[in-house]
């Protein structure tokens, strides 16, 4: 029951990934589309991730959006404030920080919405530790280091994706 | 000259002066980290409102644009962070100001250990 609709969910968003795509209006061709995305579907059934359907977790979701993008904003102004400069005032280093999520998927977006934000860059990552370049160390100890980086972005992908 | 128009062209403005300033940055920058910072980020917000100033131009691509302002979004920090880590693991050190380095730290324990 689950994988049905699994398949059902993929099948609608690659059909509507077309439609968009494409700003078709013939139905012929969408009902070849939408078989073609029923096949793909089902080959791929097992790698298939289960639609969230939770309310709270969908307001968040566009929630986190609409912050992640205002982040970027702020943080492409500082970055481009730095440049124009006639002294660079930078104060780089690669810190640590600790994540509290669980999932491989949560930690990636986590990772690339750290590497989104200017003056933050995600290395590497081992485990539950990730490894930072920043552009202006004011902190170089673990726990402040993650207060500062990580944890509005944790606030949100807590609940979306654990 | 219709008003959105002179919008979309104020957004594509805008985002073509975040490109300018991603390009200064390459420029200025004293090692390859924080060309990277200014280089491949500052550019991510440049492409993503001229592409936007682009869509409210012409409204009717405004759904293509979208899609190609997700896959931007998703790709681009992908890209940075496998450079910076390749970088890394080849060697590259950090420029002279730089405070810390806790990865070549890691990876020095690492290999005492073994």
């Amino acid at each position: 029951m689950d994988k049905i609709l699994k398949i059902m969910f993929s099948t609608i968003m690659f059909t509507l990934f077309y439609f968009i795509w494409t700003g078709t209006k013939d139905i012929n061709n969408l009902l070849i589309m939408f078989a073609l995305s029923l096949i793909v579907s089902i080959i791929f059934r097992n790698h298939l991730r289960s639609p969230i359907f939770s309310p709270k977790k969908i307001v968040y979701s566009l929630w986190y959006v609409i912050f992640l993008f205002i982040e970027i904003i702020k943080a492409n102004i500082d970055v481009a404030f730095r440049v124009i400069k006639p002294v660079i005032r930078i104060n780089p280093g690669i810190v640590t920080v600790k994540t509290k999520l669980k999932t491989a998927m949560g930690r990636m977006i986590l990772a690339n919405s750290i590497t989104l934000t200017p003056g933050t860059l995600t290395v590497d990552i081992k485990e539950d530790t990730l490894y930072i370049h920043w552009i202006d160390v004011t902190n170089m100890d673990e726990k402040a280091a993650t207060e500062k980086i990580v944890a509005s972005f944790e606030k949100y992908l807590e609940v979306i994706f654990d | 000259m219709e008003w959105y128009r002179i919008v979309g062209s104020i957004v594509t403005l805008i985002g073509s002066i975040f490109l300018f300033l991603g390009a200064l940055g390459v420029f200025r920058m004293p090692d390859l980290y924080n060309r990277m910072q200014a280089g491949t980020k500052a550019t991510t917000l440049g492409t993503i409102l001229t592409l936007l100033g682009i869509g409210i131009c012409h409204y009717e691509w405004l759904g293509q644009i979208l899609i190609i302002i997700m896959f931007i979004a998703l790709t681009n920090p992908i890209s940075s962070h496998a450079l910076a880590r390749a970088a890394h693991f080849r060697g590259i050190p950090l420029t002279k100001g730089s405070v810390a380095d806790k990865l070549k730290e890691k990876e020095a324990t690492e290999v005492e250990v073994d």
